[in-house]
């Protein structure tokens, strides 16, 4: 009998800023001036601001179903602030933080939130997919939209954002093994935030990591301070970097802790205590980088309260705005079908639209 | 104008379109060198480069959903399932994502791609290899559904479905792709993805059908015809949108329908046909509407499978019973 090594893998976990938002080192360095973190900051609160007035309009009957992203902020406004405008967003279901940074306006998020399919028509970021509500089958979406920019031989990324339970999916393995294989530039995000729905992240997968399923595909994968937005916006910079660059995929998974329930149809008490999530209070992504930034001297009392009014206005503005449009007309769920409407559903159409012949 | 299988014309339906948009893709398991399992890729790698058709691994929901990222980005994606029995895995991305697109973003993003796969028993295939599951794909919205059933609709039908601006799903009969030679002219000429195809005008009895069977309805209205009786032969050709009308005057002029598929009877599409004319076409009957069909059983192994395929004995029985009537 003959035994070798034949390959040896690692798994590396970065962090930046420790729980309570002291720096560990020295930083990156787009953040090595605390004034640039600024607008990150503020990407926070306006995400957690959003949240919340969503939530809020949920529990009041003007807001359908919703997915906060209490807590894990700092995963989509880390990664959305490390692409470029032309790179592409393939999103899951609570990657607004993300979504907003891109340019989909509240508006917008509300609008779909709420029941209308003209919330993924955002004049914003025009190639970005719409949310997938599916877990991980738009992963290979991803994959695809990242062949297409590598036919074409542009120097653009593709990140697609899942949650950890979307690593349990075949989709999810079928897209990375292709992606691997074809070098394509896409970056795939895990929201690990340890929780699908009820399931606790170990009892999901009996993998050490999620990064580690990278590793099964041929492509590097690495773990991040999910909490701290700057490790997440380094890590996926030098991913989209070595992507853009022809160097291929990378899977990236961000730690971090869902504070909210799994959406507002959910109550997260019947299957976790409140000591627990109490517990992931602590190091949340806000406070810790408000701490740096405050330790920094970038940051004042009255900053916090400028920026919490600002974006408490703006989404009281959206949400008057989101609330004052008119439904479509019924006919629109025809005319979005095909490119051209079959002969064979125009009287479904016409009896459809019933009374409303006015709104063709 | 050369004589060209079924297969062959779509080969030369592929190698068209390819050659007149550059943004036509070619992708699924075998189809490079080994120009697909049933060769209807054949040759396409050695002629449109690796840039433009793709070996992929075995993944047949990656095959679809990379299809659907393609196609948002405006490429036309043409990906081949290696055998309807895995075209199942594939059914999430077309239902969930492919068929909605562009509904769910309002037209901002759209899926113009072909999810070919061969379909249907009569090769004396493996098991999974002989599936006729046209009716999964036609309950779902925003897909078209096509299964041509001679070398020259495959040609005009599948260059219409690459050339369509949204997803069709295009089945290929299996027992058909070398059943008979016809000449084809490789023009670019494309066939509507909304019209059935009048095969033959009788005026006595109406024969509608699609894929596999429609031979065995041809065959079927000679035999009619030796006795005596005009049959109407309509190959479906594109099942969804439906081309009721077609269907519908015929079956006003005959009184009589005998509607044919592979597939199982019961939920099959021949219901969705029978519905029709039990609504609209009611009063135009004459007789009960006759359905020829495969069996509400498994498809079986090759030793039964001439049991199991609905032939020319049957759907003459059923031509006759229905003509007895009135």
């Amino acid at each position: 009998m003959s035994t070798s090594r034949v390959a040896e893998f690692d798994v590396v976990l970065t962090r930046y800023l420790d729980i309570d938002g002291a720096p560990l080192g020295p930083l990156p360095a787009f953040a090595a001036d605390a004034a640039d973190l600024v607008p990150l900051y503020r990407a926070l609160i306006r995400t957690r601001t959003f949240d919340a007035k969503a939530v809020a309009l949920q529990r009041t009957g003007r807001l359908g179903t919703f997915a906060s992203s209490l807590g894990q902020e700092a995963v989509g406004v880390g990664a959305a602030s490390a692409m470029a405008a032309d790179d592409v967003l393939v999103p899951s279901f609570r990657d607004q933080a993300a979504q907003l940074w891109r340019g989909v306006t509240p508006v917008e998020l509300l609008l779909y939130w709420g029941g209308d399919e003209r919330g993924s028509d955002f004049a914003g970021p025009r190639g970005d997919f719409p949310i997938s509500v599916p877990v991980a089958s738009h992963v290979p979406h991803a994959a695809g939209v990242a062949l297409a920019l590598k036919l074409r031989n542009e120097a653009r990324a593709v990140l697609c954002i899942i949650g950890d339970g979307a690593t349990s999916k075949g989709d999810f393995y079928e897209a990375l093994n292709i992606a691997g294989a074809w070098q394509l530039p896409l970056v795939v995000l895990v929201n690990n935030n340890q929780w699908a729905i009820s399931v606790r992240r170990e009892a999901q997968s009996a993998a050490q990591t999620l990064a580690q399923k990278a590793i099964a595909a041929g492509v590097p994968g690495e773990q991040v301070d999910g909490n701290d937005v700057i490790t997440v916006h380094d890590t996926v910079a030098n991913a989209i970097a070595r992507a853009r660059a022809g160097e291929g995929t990378s899977l990236i998974e961000a730690l971090t802790y869902r504070l909210s329930d799994h959406t507002t149809a959910d109550d997260a008490r019947r299957y976790r205590g409140d000591a627990e999530v109490s517990l992931h209070w602590h190091g949340e992504p806000v406070a810790r980088l408000r701490q740096y930034l405050v330790g920094q001297g970038a940051w004042s009392r009255d900053d916090e309260e400028h920026a919490l009014a600002d974006a408490a206005d703006e989404m009281e503005r959206a949400t008057e705005a989101y609330l004052a449009m008119a439904p479509q007309p019924v006919s629109a769920m025809f005319d979005h079908l095909f490119a051209t409407l079959p002969v064979s559903l125009r009287s479904e159409r016409d009896e459809a639209m019933g009374g409303e012949a006015g709104h063709a | 104008m050369r004589d060209a299988t079924l297969v062959e014309a779509i080969n030369a339906a592929l190698a068209r379109a390819m050659q007149e948009d550059e943004r036509v893709l070619v992708l699924g398991e075998d189809v490079g060198k080994d120009g697909g399992v049933f060769r209807a890729t054949d040759g396409l790698l050695a002629r449109f480069g690796p840039a433009r058709v793709f070996d992929t691994p075995v993944a047949e929901a990656a095959i679809a959903g990379m299809s659907v990222g393609l196609a948002a980005q405006g490429f036309c994606p043409v990906a081949e399932i290696q055998f309807m029995g895995f075209a199942y895995a594939a059914i999430d991305q077309l239902l969930n994502h492919a068929a909605r697109l562009r509904t769910r973003t309002r037209g901002r993003l759209s899926c113009p791609m072909v999810l070919r796969t061969p379909c249907g028993a009569g090769v004396h295939a493996p098991e999974h290899h002989s599936e006729s599951g046209e009716a999964c794909f036609t309950n779902i919205p925003g897909l078209r559904v096509v299964v041509p059933s001679s070398p020259r609709r495959g040609y005009g039908l599948l260059l219409a479905a690459i050339r369509d601006s949204d997803p069709v799903v295009f089945l290929e009969p299996t027992r058909l792709y070398r059943a008979v030679r016809e000449p084809v002219a490789d023009d670019g000429t494309s066939l509507p993805l909304d019209r059935c195809i009048t095969l033959r005008e009788g005026g006595d009895v109406t024969l509608v059908g699609w894929g596999g069977v429609v031979p065995e309805m041809l065959a079927a209205a000679e035999r009619l015809a030796a006795e005596g009786t005009q049959a109407d032969v309509i190959d479906v050709a594109t099942l969804v949108p439906l081309d009721a009308e077609t269907i519908l005057a015929s079956v006003a002029g005959t009184g009589r329908c005998v509607i044919c598929h592979e597939a199982p009877l019961t939920g099959g599409f021949g219901a969705e046909i029978a519905a029709r004319l039990a609504g609209p076409g009611l009063f135009s009957l004459l007789a009960p509407v006759e359905r020829v069909t495969g069996w509400d059983t498994i498809v079986p192994l090759s030793r039964l499978e001439r049991h199991y395929l609905p032939g020319v004995e049957r759907i003459l029985a059923a031509a006759r019973r229905s003509l007895r009537h009135g």
